[in-house]
């Protein structure tokens, strides 16, 4: 599915005041979802295709504000999933050097990211060593259980 | 108004709360397990959180990660549902210390009503009858036990104070048996928890399950809205509910219900509740209290026109009852069939997918469930995937009404207790109607039997 078709499905969700559109096209399925209001919250749902590779990407939380872009557009590498509902921080402190970035190399056991959850500050560890090829989620956004968040190869 | 409420529960519970929700124009979080994605009242709801993993623990019980979620989505309220944490007081202090609105009474309320014992002295205190006892623990002096038990009348239960869920308790019908009965159950007790305290209740041999539904608002005002007949039930789970109870009096229906709106006001009572009491001629005996709303909720719903789920909602809300018992105005006849995914002969669970969802419908006939075609019913929750009622003018039209929308109801795929439902709205006892606690299990075993 090219990313001409999903522009186009945007454009026809955005004109017409549909709220979600979902798309199957043989084994593959898109479903763009229109949030109103508070954006940030929507949580980024797969529908897991059977595909041989990596899950392809299924949703797109389209709103009127900046939306975090997660388009998985055949990001592979192993996903660190958030293990609890929070908000997510970048950094131990604001204004404080982010914990990692994409391109760092990380070790098991190195503090990815802060998840703050009912006034306490959980440092979330990386279970494996690599790269990290992305940073899926934005500082200060709320994230639910496992919601990926970096993706480390 | 309340703004917007995390609804801390799944299935055809957070379905209701959903739509009372957004009747009132408050906005809806759902939280949810992995395996819950699916659920209907998830895909309608505002916004969504995943907070854990299937086991219930790791998620709908989960008191920190629910309360994280209320958090991130800046809810105003939670509403707990039943089940779950609906009955506990810690998740009640906690909620509100957050800085969330518990729906539902106070944590001092539930923790009071949740001890059976405290429980059973404030509605003394309130003159709420119940199950007549001894005051005291159980002397070894053969003549004041005698005095005692045939003070509360014969047959009794002598009980260990440590004891339950059946264990360490024995039936005495007569003097000839009691010292033996209590030495007997003293030693099984010492043995077995550590606690020889004995107490003495009067015995029930087949009551019926009749419970008050009331509603208080925070102003001290409390009304009573009927009573629901429950005694058609197996393993201590309902089966079968039905408003109002067969046989009742209007006098008896008043004088109880008063004693339940004065408890009420009593014990400072915030929201819907449900006073259970075991019935047995013609006497009224509290067992317990249930401070949430119940699942068999509808039928009261049915003949009272009022909607129990929006009332919580308005009340927390900080609204005034407005409805008064003068208002109240008892209608008619309502059923529910409790739908369960297991099989109807040997009650195992079927969870799986639901190939074909058809439902029943027409007048008189509600529906409350959550599932829909391609649906699929996770094995790691409890089997009830819906509720069936039905309303009539009389008890007769509302069982004929359930039994073509039994027919009607089609769930392919799994297997449901609709055959067992069926068969129950055609025996002849049910429809003769009064049924005690103990009929469907008796009848279960007889069929065994043959």
């Amino acid at each position: 599915m090219d990313i001409r078709k999903i522009k186009k499905l945007i454009e026809l969700l955005e004109e017409s005041g549909i709220a979600e559109i979902e798309i199957a096209e043989g084994e593959e399925s898109v479903r763009i979802t229109r949030e109103i209001k508070n954006p940030i919250t929507a949580p980024v749902q797969y529908a897991a295709a059977p595909v041989a590779a990596a899950p392809t990407p299924a949703e797109i939380a389209v709103n009127s504000q900046d939306a975090p872009s997660t388009d998985e557009a055949e990001v592979s590498g192993h996903q660190i999933k958030s293990p609890m509902v929070g908000t997510f921080y970048e950094a131990s402190s604001p204004g404080a050097t982010p914990f990692t970035d994409v391109g760092k190399q990380v070790k098991a056991g190195d503090t990815l990211c802060i998840i703050e959850a009912m006034k306490m500050l959980n440092q979330i560890e990386s279970d494996k060593s690599g790269t990290v090829k992305a940073v899926l989620v934005e500082n200060g956004q709320p994230v639910e259980f496992d919601q990926p968040l970096f993706i480390i190869e | 108004m309340l703004e917007k409420v995390v609804i801390a529960n799944r299935g055809e519970i957070a379905l209701r709360i959903l739509r009372a929700c957004r009747e009132l124009g408050i906005k809806t979080v759902a939280i949810h397990s992995t395996v819950d994605r699916d659920l209907k009242h998830v895909k309608l709801a505002d916004e969504s959180v995943c907070i854990g993993p299937a086991p219930s623990t790791e998620s709908y019980l989960n008191i920190p990660a629910i309360i994280s979620a209320a958090e991130v989505t800046d809810a105003t309220a939670i509403h707990p549902g039943y089940g779950f944490l609906s009955e506990n007081d810690d998740f009640a202090e906690r909620v509100e210390s957050s800085g969330f609105i518990f729906i539902g009474p106070t944590a001092e309320t539930i923790r009071k009503m949740g001890d059976k014992i405290s429980a059973k002295q404030a509605m003394q205190e309130a003159g709420v009858p119940c199950v007549p006892g001894s005051p005291e623990p159980l002397t070894d002096d053969f003549a004041s036990n005698s005095k005692l038990a045939n003070q509360i009348g014969y047959p009794i239960i002598v009980k260990a104070a440590g004891g339950g869920g059946g264990r360490g308790m024995r039936i005495v019908r007569g003097d000839d048996e009691l010292s033996k009965a209590i030495s007997l159950t003293r030693a099984e007790a010492a043995n077995a928890f550590n606690n020889d305290t004995l107490y003495m209740e009067k015995f029930l041999e087949t009551p019926r399950h009749i419970e008050i539904q009331v509603l208080a608002d925070s102003y001290g005002n409390a009304i009573f809205l009927g009573e629901r007949d429950c005694s058609m039930q197996r393993r201590h789970q309902k089966v079968i509910e039905e408003a109002p109870a067969p046989g009742l009096s209007e006098a008896q229906r008043q004088d109880i219900g008063k004693r339940c709106t004065d408890a009420c006001k009593h014990i400072g009572y915030r929201g819907a509740g449900t006073f259970e009491f075991l019935y047995e001629n013609n006497e009224f005996y509290f067992i317990e209290m249930n401070t949430r709303v119940q699942v068999e909720h509808p039928v009261t719903e049915y003949i009272s026109g009022v909607d129990i789920v929006k009332q919580q909602l308005l009340i927390a809300s900080g609204e005034k009852l407005s409805i008064t018992q003068e208002n109240v105005n008892l209608k008619g006849h309502s059923i529910e069939c409790r739908l369960n995914a297991e099989d109807s002969e040997t009650f195992i669970p079927s969870p799986g997918k639901i190939q074909r969802f058809h439902s029943a419908g027409g007048l008189g006939v509600r529906v409350d469930s959550h599932i829909y075609s391609g649906y699929s019913v996770p094995p790691n929750y409890d089997s009830m995937i819906g509720k069936l009622i039905t309303y009539g003018d009389n008890r007769e039209t509302a069982i004929k009404r359930m039994r073509g929308a039994l027919q009607e109801m089609i769930i392919d795929g799994i297997k449901t207790n609709i055959p067992l439902q069926l068969r129950l709205m055609n025996d002849p006892e049910f429809v003769k109607g009064e049924v005690d606690i103990h009929y469907l299990e008796r009848l279960l075993e007889s069929s065994k039997d043959k």
